[in-house]
């Protein structure tokens, strides 16, 4: 069944297959350019959604599993950490899957490189800075990386099992706090599903809050991450410079609506607080100051051979590699992708006012920042022009009970890359499965691979470079 | 280096002048909630059912909240019949006590510092391991942000530090999820004694969104002695601010009163 961004359809209407013809389609699409957005279990079902970036729409197929099925990993390398989830939330068997470690509930076996001279280098859970928990295996020769291995789940709370039978009156805090560097993102992509669930009808300017609440978003991680990359290579004007600017767009946020990191802005059914005329010119004037300050900073980082000479090079993801994997948002356009959920799938606000895709071709640590400032002025430019021509209405909508034996799936270009939402419903309307599927899950595994031959010293600056969430993965 | 220094001189001084100045803080800015309970209609719950963390409740006065599971969201402001609930500016409510948490009227008994000991021991050089046990990574952005020249935790003598066994105590965020638990009290007994457990965040405090949920603890004070609660969700970082430099002895006093409500909607 082929369907758009945010169509609901009948779970009656997802075309079902045998498992061999569901096996062999799934590889023929990807070989065909197809993606794999979403693939879960649901009670011995497996489900499939192949998102088609050129064409704009998205194809469902599903078919019944019984305790094992022959695995798609060893002939399309992107579905291998849905397999291994899928093995490890339903029992369902991929078999031939090369590695079906748990990918939350605890990893214990590693691969493992032996030979003289190799050793083994094993961070965290807990690390040295003020960030999330994971743990990383390195198998080095001398400083070479020869392996990584990247073991999640240390911030699995249970969420997905806890939107069963839901909507509750937590689900939607639940959505904001999946990822809180993504809460625009996240709550935006479930505010879809109910809204195409239910149905409710958004209006513009509700389209229009939620677009410019995206972007903000975008801008205030984006300037971030550059910031950190240069402290992570040692130059800290420009990082103390963007950690300041970065502030100044969570701020910008919460002039709209009281909290740094959107809380309460994205509502089903539009948006929980309006941008009154008032706060238009703030927010202009706030954004034009900001955006001067941040060029400067960007400028010096750009005009620093030092800077360069240590992001070219480092990290490099070949185009080959990141389309095998399926890698998706600045780390797939920074090897010269052209895959952008706003442009490819657009919804809301970018049906009518498109965001130019913006890609760098050398895939390295250097294309991965660079794609960071093309798109924050990309930003930038959208807020402006948005606040200048905010439609008149109401920012808020009727949501309504949602529809019965429903499937919808909710796609949206977070900061990080595409977010993918898909939910069942039962009989009676309530979820029957909520599957959410961060930008981090489908590029975790591409890090690794940015780290093979690479200086262990460098990890740092690659790991910063893709910047992953720990709880978007871990949920 | 003239760009630099050309650059530098564009940027100007942005650190804010915290404790000595009211910062200002948006129109809209979440911070204590008051309760104007006359207005409480008899047996009325919906606020109490509104919520999405059973933040609120009954006390022996009537309705109040408890800061430590509050997200600080509208959903109790706006199922309000008689419009009785607003947020105030009031952002300093680290407190010591869990039980000093339960407010109705945007105030509540804010964290008294440490014991002559402790202050002489932590009150000029105190070092941190922050340890993200689960949740979604915001409160640990607003506890980094505080090393940024707007802030700059470091005039304060405070520091975070990459080992356990460099600080003086632990600043936990998130709910402790299962697999988070052995790799928190190991980091917990590797600090050495005396020992501080500051818990910023309505998960690291309560368990949050995920109090209840299987795989979490329901908050740092489920395993480790907690000595400074930071509510928020997240807190803002002039709550973590006011909250660690009141725990040092290291805010002017009096306090000022804080500003009548004035957000609402």
């Amino acid at each position: 069944m082929r369907l758009r961004n945010a169509q609901c359809i009948s779970r009656a209407d997802i075309t079902a297959f045998p498992i061999d013809d569901f096996r062999s389609h799934i590889v023929k699409a990807v070989n065909q350019g197809a993606r794999i957005a979403a693939f879960f279990c649901h009670d011995g079902l497996l489900i499939a959604v192949l998102a088609r970036d050129e064409e704009g729409i998205l194809e469902t197929i599903s078919s019944r599993a019984n305790a094992a099925y022959a695995s798609i990993t060893p002939d399309c390398p992107q579905a291998h950490w849905f397999e291994r989830e899928i093995y490890e939330q339903s029992g369902v068997k991929p078999e031939g899957h090369p590695n079906l470690n748990p990918i939350r509930s605890g990893q214990s076996e590693f691969f493992r490189v032996d030979g003289e001279e190799v050793h083994e280098v094993a961070v965290g859970p807990v690390h040295a800075g003020i960030i999330e928990p994971g743990h990383f295996r390195f198998q080095c020769h001398g400083e070479n990386v020869l392996h990584l291995e990247i073991a999640l789940g240390y911030q699995h709370r249970g969420v997905e099992a806890a939107l069963v039978g839901g909507p509750d009156k937590r689900a939607i805090h639940l959505m904001e706090t999946l990822a809180g560097d993504t809460t625009i993102g996240h709550a935006t992509a479930y505010a879809q599903i109910i809204e195409a669930l239910s149905p409710a009808r958004l209006s513009a300017r509700a389209m229009v809050v939620r677009g410019i609440a995206l972007e903000l978003e975008r801008l205030a991680n984006h300037t971030g991450d550059l910031g950190a990359l240069a402290n992570d290579v040692g130059y800290l004007p420009t990082g103390a410079y963007c950690g300041r600017v970065r502030g100044d767009f969570l701020n910008m946020t919460a002039l709209i609506c009281g909290s740094r990191f959107g809380r309460g802005l994205v509502r089903p059914g539009g948006a929980g607080f309006d941008i009154d005329a008032s706060l238009v010119d703030e927010l202009s004037d706030r954004l034009d100051l900001a955006f001067r300050d941040l060029a400067g900073a960007a400028d010096l980082l750009w005009n620093s051979a030092s800077v360069m000479a240590r992001f070219e090079n480092v990290g490099t993801l070949s185009l080959e590699t990141a389309l095998k994997l399926g890698i998706v948002g600045p780390a797939a356009r920074a090897c010269g992708i052209e895959r952008d959920v706003r442009h490819d799938f657009a919804n809301g606000v970018f049906g009518f006012s498109q965001i130019p895709i913006s890609t760098a071709p050398s895939g390295d640590a250097f294309a991965r920042a660079f794609v960071r400032w093309l798109e924050i002025q990309r930003s930038a430019a959208f807020i402006r022009e948005q606040l200048e021509h905010l439609p008149i209405g109401s920012i808020g909508s009727q949501v309504h009970a949602l529809a019965p034996d429903s499937f919808c799936v909710s796609l949206v270009e977070g900061w990080r890359g595409e977010i993918c939402h898909a939910a069942l419903t039962d009989s009676s309307g309530r979820f029957a499965q909520y599957k959410i599927i961060d930008p981090s899950f489908h590029n975790w595994f591409a890090l690794a691979m940015a780290m093979r031959n690479q200086q262990i010293s460098d990890f740092p600056l690659c790991n910063k470079s893709f910047n992953l969430s720990y709880c978007g993965h871990d949920l | 280096m003239l760009k630099e220094i050309i650059a530098r001189l564009k940027q100007g001084h942005q650190t804010i002048d915290f404790p000595g100045q009211e910062p200002s803080l948006p129109e809209r800015f979440r911070g204590i909630p008051a309760i104007d309970r006359s207005k409480c209609p008899q047996g009325c719950r919906d606020c109490v059912e509104a919520c999405p963390t059973d933040a609120i409740g009954h006390g022996p006065n009537g309705v109040r909240v408890d800061l430590g599971r509050c997200l600080f969201c509208v959903e109790c402001v706006q199922a309000c019949p008689q419009n009785a609930i607003v947020y105030t500016k009031n952002f300093r409510m680290a407190a010591r006590q869990r039980n000093d948490l339960f407010t109705a009227d945007a105030t509540i008994t804010r964290a008294k510092a440490l014991d002559e000991k402790c202050r002489r021991l932590f009150g000029r050089s105190l070092k941190l391991r922050q340890v993200s046990a689960g949740g979604c990574n915001a409160c640990e952005q607003d506890v980094n942000v505080l090393n940024t020249v707007v802030f700059d935790l470091g005039r304060f003598g405070i520091q975070f530090v990459a080992s356990p066994r460099h600080a003086d105590g632990l600043l936990i965020t998130g709910p402790v999820t299962e697999s988070m638990r052995s790799a928190l009290k190991k980091t917990y007994d590797a600090v050495p004694s005396p020992k501080i457990v500051i818990a910023v965040g309505a998960c690291a405090i309560s368990g949050g969104p995920y109090a209840g949920y299987p795989h979490v603890h329901n908050g740092a004070d489920s395993m480790l002695p907690v000595d400074l609660y930071i509510p928020g969700c997240p807190p803002h970082p002039l709550t973590i601010l006011d909250g660690l430099l009141g725990l040092l002895g290291k805010l002017p006093t009096p306090f000022k009163i804080p500003p009548p409500p004035i957000t609402g909607d």
